[in-house]
């Protein structure tokens, strides 16, 4: 396989995993890392890089339709990114000093762990009911367009949320993911957003939060042009199609398969860091 | 809500950071592309090695460098380029939002932001770390 070859085959397999991420709302980064290192061998440390690359990619890509919608909440974004981008350097600097194998079943564990997550049913948290002091302080407290005009909505125990942050910036920088779903988690549960609110206040944190961690990994040299390229193309062509596709409503049959595909994946990540193949 | 007469609504705001995301992301993605052609055309037909680590060439990983390597038209520094400017967008969009905030007298808000634009441009700028 030359390198022309190798690339196109980059191309097309990020292209399915971006289009694929979309449809399931599981992201398409957070596959690219296991097929480049189980199915085309390529060192983990330049597969973290190139995923982190299409990540920032897809993220701002998405944000950008969000935002304009008024969905995402900007401040609780601004916010919480103090946490996500100290988190994330400080997870890019512990990759440099995590030995491959160690990597590989991190990786496997939060894989896993995403999926399982992801194929639950998307549950209302109840409503906040009133607002904690430190977020009105903030003026947190927002609405967001609901069928019925504009909701208001409070939100709670933002410290809880700042120290849950703090733990996703961390595995971002440190596995090249936008780990979007530990961000939903923290939103959803801890500060009590609207479910729509903090998946899109997510996607619009995921862009900076991986930009501080790809600062440092540019600086260690595991982001390899020839690599991300295909990969960052392919990505972003196949999730802006995917989000096309999808309209509000998520295949139930798809984000099964899709979801099992990608426990298989972690599975073996786990197992060929254990066995030292990776 | 809190002055009642500010041409800088939380709307118009949300409008241009969308805009701002998007032109990045497209911008980016077509100078990657560029450079991706041109390497494709001058090393095609090499074999790929991903297998073994080694890092990048300096001219590849430093703002300065990538930027030297550009003035040379190298393939692979036009990509990393692209991906720079990738990376820019999100801080590009932190940068608009101190702005915004500071036309809103916000003055909460552009503290916390410029700690997160210092955060951004720490690790960007200051070489390898830890």
């Amino acid at each position: 396989m030359n390198v022309l070859e190798f690339t196109l085959l980059i191309f097309a397999v990020s292209g399915l995993a971006g289009f694929l991420g979309a449809l399931t709302g599981l992201g398409g980064g957070v596959i690219i890392t296991p097929v480049l290192t189980l199915l085309f061998g390529v060192d983990i440390r330049y597969a973290i890089g190139a995923s982190l690359v299409s990540v920032i990619a897809t993220s701002s890509g998405a944000a950008a339709a969000f935002v304009r919608e008024g969905f995402s909440n900007i401040r609780v974004g601004m916010f919480l990114e103090i946490a996500t981008t100290l988190g994330a350097i400080l997870g890019a600097i512990l990759a440099a000093k995590t030995p491959t194998s160690a990597l590989a079943v991190i990786f496997g564990v939060v894989l896993l762990y995403s999926a399982y997550l992801s194929s639950r049913p998307e549950m209302e948290q109840r409503a906040a009911t009133r607002a904690d002091p430190l977020a009105v302080r903030l003026r947190m407290d927002a609405s967001y367009p609901g069928p019925q005009g504009p909701q208001a909505y409070h939100v709670s125990r933002v410290k809880t949320g700042l120290g849950l942050m703090f733990g996703a910036g961390t595995l971002s920088g440190l596995l090249g993911i936008g780990s979007g779903a530990l961000k939903v988690v923290a939103m959803d549960h801890a500060m009590r957003l609207p479910f729509k609110v903090s998946t899109t206040t997510s996607n619009f944190m995921i862009g900076v939060t991986a930009a501080a961690s790809a600062g440092v990994y540019l600086n260690r040299g595991y982001i390899d042009p020839a690599l991300a390229m295909p990969v960052m193309l392919g990505v972003l062509l196949g999730s802006i199609l995917g989000a096309r596709q999808l309209f509000g409503a998520k295949p139930r049959l798809l984000r099964i398969v899709f979801g099992l595909v990608v426990a298989l994946m972690a599975i073996e990540m786990i197992y060929g860091g254990l066995s030292r193949r990776i | 809500m809190s002055s009642s007469n500010r041409s800088w609504t939380d709307e118009r705001v949300e409008h241009i950071i969308g805009s701002l995301l998007r032109d990045g992301v497209m911008l980016a993605a077509g100078v990657v592309l560029v450079g991706g052609i041109v390497y494709l055309i001058r090393y095609g037909g090499g074999r790929p090695d991903y297998q073994v680590f080694r890092g990048e060439p300096s001219e590849l990983h430093s703002v300065s460098g990538i930027l030297r390597g550009i003035l040379s038209l190298h393939s692979r520094s036009i990509i990393q380029f692209g991906l720079l400017l990738l990376i820019a967008t999100p801080i590009a969009r932190v940068v608009f939002s101190v702005f915004a905030f500071a036309l809103q007298r916000d003055r909460t808000y552009v503290i916390i932001t410029l700690i997160v634009l210092a955060v951004l441009l720490y690790s960007l700028l200051s070489g390898p770390v830890g």
